[in-house]
């Protein structure tokens, strides 16, 4: 309950108001983008003044005004759903159906739904603002014996679809990519400085985007144009024809071309016009967006301790140990490893005895957090080795046996069922499972679930003896990060022929995913190494008190042993390979570099601790073999 | 056939291929037609070359803004290089392991090669990419990841110290490049390891390197058409951009915002810091004296309280010296600075005049004392053999009894010059490197011991 209410704290005091912030500086930067896409889409070289006066025109009338709030209107659901859709841990998907599950959870597709039918609004603002043959969704005509008539205007109906598909696809983009995973910055920057960096990247990612999604759009608008032409006509024309009160049926102008052949697509301008259309709508998303990443990841100062006690529970011993607003953690992580780099006063508190008793509190909460934290990965670490070990031997002792019996194992589940469960599971409240993610969806992360559930009970990552029997009842099935899926492989591969196509499709683990998953929360490992390397570099001359020594062969042997097991992990195969740079994408791809980043941490974290203490780490008491690998890293020899 | 066809009846053969309606429609009207089948609309051709010669201008325009723009890389290189004379020098780069006694150096033949004394194998590091080295230097806090500077692109090798192979493949390198910033001619680790900079002077951003990553993070600003040197200010607050013009800026490195400092007349040749981060010595091209900026603050607030002029802490021109080999010239422009890792020795690079006999490149040495005011005494000459000219120095970042000069000379050779003293101040205790510790075998005596030729205090 007291979890709760502090969550609520944090959320409701800092992170809507980043978020209202940042949803209110993207309104602020409509305007601009807006008069842009005017001009862009007006523009004629040959009457350059009746552009302007046309441009001036459009934004004073009426209709103008209407779609520019409207288009302020779509900011703001977007801004708002990417405050109750972001994440800091990103869920990878390790096998392609569990792509295809995550695609097809309720939760997405209710998103997928709503960026349509924005995607709709906001097209339907572009066909106002281009206006000519676009305005409107009829238009009359005179039928051959004629009668003056209604007519469907295509152009304007292609308009609209394009935007329902652009922003349809947007948010299947956003899922495969994970767009809405928010990462932090190595490199701080302010936050103008930021957004002007970006702001160029940005503006290409929606022209390509905008490109590729109007190429397919059209691919698709030629072969399946006649349905939604002719569901269109049925749909649409009853209101406009009950709006004119005429008795006259909706027709097509036949003697224009049809829109969905090869010669009528091939209008350059029609293409133009769409491509415009496109990039504005991914534009004016992708800005919000990025506005909204900038703004939750900005660095956030907890106090280290409080002289009130009703605000104990904002200091950051306190706040590192909460385990609901992932993002509460992550920001005190980061502030963590800020103020160790930086803050000699801050360090100073750190190091500082609690006023009656002495007791150091604060960093034995600070070091005692960290340290689980990393205990937390060895132990992923350990368990994913051995179940990888494990399943070699086990595939060659009883291949047989699994060939005759097919276990009911995770794939078993139907889609159906799981979403029952999560969808049925969340009974939490309102306010709170907007910002946390749901745990028990099978599509959350298990690197979430096992960051947020405490470490001892239930984890089937505790102890390293367990068998890979008992991990497989954990609640994880579509997306598992634990390369669950790659040591069934083998198993299953035999079953295979006689299963359904789930498990067929299933089987293609993707390649090193399991080991992206398996690191997808390490940029809160990061911290932990930094803030205690340097907390502990700094001790050697500002600890005035020795508290740190106390803790010194713990943190030491602690790091050893996950630096043995990130060895460990880096010899399997696809672990060591670079995933592929893609730099044209608004999804953040730094998830996949996170175990490169990690390993590169943990080495210079140990180094930076025997640098600064040399010769005298021989007087720690820790084990031989400890101390035999302490000494490589005192002759770097590592 | 084909091969038969004469050189008269290729006319004919390019007709046979190419004619199409356009082009009959063209012939009618004219008695050459291959030449005028390729004819264009007047208009067309107009307005092409009126962009053509628009966007020529507005190259030379901006050539003229920055006349380094128009250098080959490889002369690019040999202008913004420490090294004296890059292009015909034989060890284009050196760099110390930071806490080991090992170090890097690139030959003129785009090979690395790793010397050791605790081993027997040197490595060579060859890679397809690694042309043109213009800096090497290792990571901090990591025995293995050396950073060099390519034309084309940046190069981390992880040379793995217990390794037995003397030719590392080129799958130890990690490649890291971004276009339009090429060639890479300054490189620098943060001192705790975690970030790399790299500069190119055709690239106005100065990139920041996540190298476990490999992304990187464009700092950019207006003004000034590259970014020439980078130096790293040794407790990591503060980095030294200078530019191909004359401005130089002040990073400092917690939120990444920088200072601009304009020279008045030439571009910031070369910096170096003192091992408290709180001192900049500089020089800029064309004069000849050292400036010095100072930083009392806490990082984070340069922009507040910064330093508002340099001050000018030695001036180097040229003086006589008669010596028993008869009168030699000593003093002028500047080709770079370091400083030893306790901040007691200076050592300055002094170019010479290749033209006259009399006066060579000679490297000065001052002693400095930081407390309780910045002074700079003369300590000595370094001079080689004859004939040989000094190319680059590098400073041993932990010597254990005193300071240890490494020098690069031209005709191949690699000193060591060490100097011996009693720290006079308390040891430093740098963010990174490992505590020193006071030394009772220390002699102090200074190796290096001629005469004095100027006085200067701050």
């Amino acid at each position: 309950m007291v979890s709760t209410e502090q969550s609520c704290w944090f959320i409701r005091k800092v992170i809507c108001w980043r978020a209202v912030a940042s949803i209110a500086w993207a309104v602020l930067l409509l305007p601009p983008i807006t008069l842009v896409f005017v001009i862009i889409s007006k523009f004629s070289f040959l009457h350059p003044i009746q552009t302007i006066s046309e441009c001036l025109y459009l934004l004073t009338s009426a209709s103008g005004i209407f779609s520019f709030i409207l288009l302020c209107g779509v900011i703001l659901i977007v801004g708002f759903l990417h405050l109750e859709y972001y994440t800091v841990i990103p869920t990878i998907a390790c096998s392609k159906i569990a792509l295809l599950g995550q695609l097809l959870h309720p939760r997405h597709f209710i998103n997928s739904l709503v960026h349509c039918f924005m995607g709709v609004i906001v097209a339907w603002c572009c066909a106002v603002t281009m206006g000519l043959r676009y305005e409107t969704l009829g238009y009359p005509c005179t039928e051959s014996d004629g009668h003056p008539q209604m007519c469907l205007n295509e152009y304007h109906l292609i308009l609209l679809l394009a935007g329902a598909f652009v922003g349809f696809s947007h948010s299947l983009l956003g899922v495969i990519y994970n767009m809405n995973y928010v990462s932090f910055h190595t490199v701080q920057q302010y936050k103008y400085l930021r957004f002007k960096r970006c702001l160029p990247l940005v503006v290409k990612c929606s022209a390509t985007q905008a490109l590729y999604s109007v190429r397919n759009y059209i691919v698709m608008y030629l072969f399946l144009g006649k349905c939604p032409f002719f569901m269109n006509k049925m749909l649409v024309a009853q209101p406009i024809h009950l709006l004119t009160a005429l008795n006259n049926f909706f027709q097509i102008d036949y003697s224009v071309h049809p829109l969905d052949s090869i010669a009528g697509l091939l209008d350059l301008s029609l293409l133009y016009h769409l491509w415009s259309s496109a990039t504005f709508l991914l534009l004016t998303w992708n800005i919000t967006l990025l506005l909204f990443r900038i703004f939750v990841t900005e660095v956030y100062s907890f106090p280290v301790q409080s002289s009130f006690t009703e605000d104990s529970h904002q200091c950051l011993p306190k706040v590192l140990t909460e385990k609901q607003p992932m993002i509460l953690k992550f920001l005190a992580l980061q502030d963590l490893a800020l103020l160790s780099q930086h803050s000699p006063s801050r360090r100073c508190e750190v190091f500082s005895l609690s006023q009656p008793g002495g007791h150091p509190h604060n960093w034995n909460a600070i070091s005692k957090e960290c340290l689980s934290l990393l205990t937390d990965l060895t132990q992923r670490l350990v368990a994913y080795h051995d179940t990888v070990a494990t399943n070699g031997r086990a595939k060659s002792l009883s291949s047989g046996k699994d060939l005759m019996s097919p276990r009911p194992v995770f794939l078993m589940k139907t889609p159906a069922s799981v979403f029952a469960r999560s969808v049925a599971g969340t009974p939490q409240s309102p306010l709170t499972s907007l910002f946390t993610p749901d745990l028990d969806s099978p599509f959350a992360s298990p690197a979430l679930r096992r960051l947020t559930a405490p470490v001892d009970q239930c984890s089937p990552w505790y102890g390293t003896v367990q068998s890979p029997h008992i991990m497989r009842r954990a609640p994880k099935l579509w997306s598992t990060s634990t390369g669950e899926v790659e040591f069934q492989k083998s198993n299953i591969s035999f079953s295979t022929h006689r299963s359904s196509n789930i498990q067929v499709l299933s089987n293609e683990v993707l390649p090193e995913a399991s080991s992206q998953a398996l690191f997808a929360d390490s940029q809160a490992h990061i911290w932990a190494l930094e803030g205690l390397s340097y907390l502990v570099q700094a001790s050697f001359s500002e600890d005035q008190f020795g508290v740190v020594q106390t803790t010194l062969p713990s943190i030491l042997s602690c790091m050893l042993v996950l630096q043995e097991a990130v060895d460990r992990h880096f010899k399997l195969p696809h672990a060591s390979s670079k995933p592929v740079r893609s730099t044209s994408s608004m999804g953040d791809s730094t998830y996949k570099t996170l175990r490169f980043a990690l390993r590169a941490t943990l080495k210079t974290a140990i180094y930076r601790i025997t640098t600064t203490f040399g010769d005298h780490l021989n007087a720690v008491q820790i084990s031989a073999e400890h101390r035999k690998r302490l000494q490589q890293f005192l002759e770097y020899k590592e | 056939k084909l091969h038969s066809r004469t050189e008269s009846s290729s006319k004919a053969a390019f007709l046979d291929h190419s004619e199409t309606l356009w082009m009959r429609m063209t012939c009618k009207h004219t008695n050459s037609p291959v030449i005028d089948a390729f004819a264009v609309p007047k208009w067309l051709s107009m307005s092409s070359g009126c962009i053509l010669a628009l966007l020529r201008w507005v190259s030379s325009f901006h050539g003229s803004l920055f006349p380094h723009l128009t250098l080959s890389s490889e002369d690019m290189i040999a202008e913004f290089s420490q090294v004296l004379n890059w292009s015909d020098c034989v060890v284009r780069a050196f760099a110390w392991h930071p806490h080991t006694d090992k170090f890097a150096v690139a030959l003129l033949d785009d090979s690395i090669k790793i010397y050791n004394p605790k081993s027997a194998t040197t490595p060579t590091l060859k890679h397809r990419l690694q042309r043109s080295v213009a800096a090497v230097q290792w990571k901090p806090l990591c025995a293995s990841a050396l950073a060099v500077a390519c034309q084309n692109c940046l190069l981390v090798w992880h040379v793995d110290p217990c390794s037995l192979s003397t030719r590392p493949s080129s799958g130890c390198a990690q490649v890291l490049s971004h276009p339009g910033h090429s060639p890479v001619t300054s490189i620098a680790w943060s001192p705790s390891g975690s970030l790399l900079l790299s500069a190119s002077p055709m690239d106005s951003t100065m990139m920041v390197w996540d190298v476990a990553a490999e992304s990187c993070v464009p700092l950019q600003r207006v003004g000034g058409g590259g970014v020439s040197f980078l130096s790293w200010s040794p407790d990591g607050s503060h980095v030294l951009a200078s530019t191909p013009s004359a401005l130089f800026r002040v990073w400092e490195t917690r939120m990444w915002t920088c200072e601009r400092w304009p020279c008045v007349k030439g571009r910031c040749q070369s910096g170096c810091w003192s091992p408290d981060g709180s001192r900049l010595l500089f020089t800029v091209q064309g004069e000849m004296v050292i400036y010095a900026l100072t930083f009392t603050d806490a990082p984070g607030q340069l922009s507040h309280s910064g330093p508002q002029a340099a001050a000018v802490v030695a001036d180097l021109s040229e003086t006589t010296f008669s010596t028993p080999d008869g009168d030699i010239v000593v003093g002028g422009e500047i080709q770079s600075l370091v400083w030893d890792p306790r901040g007691e020795r200076l050592a300055v690079l002094l170019k010479g005049d290749p033209q006259a006999a009399d006066r060579p490149a000679i490297i000065a040495v001052f002693k400095t004392r930081a407390n309780p005011i910045f002074e700079l005494l003369p300590c000595g000459f370094v001079q080689g053999e004859a004939g040989a000219e000094p190319r680059l120095m590098q400073f041993h970042p932990n010597f254990q009894h005193g300071a240890l000069l490494t020098v690069c000379w031209s005709n191949g050779r690699i000193t060591h010059v060490p100097f011996y003293f009693v720290s006079a101040g308390v040891p430093h205790f740098g963010l990174s490197g490992s505590p020193l510790l006071p030394h009772p075998q220390q002699r102090p005596a200074d190796f290096v011991n001629q005469s004095l030729f100027t006085e200067f205090l701050s």
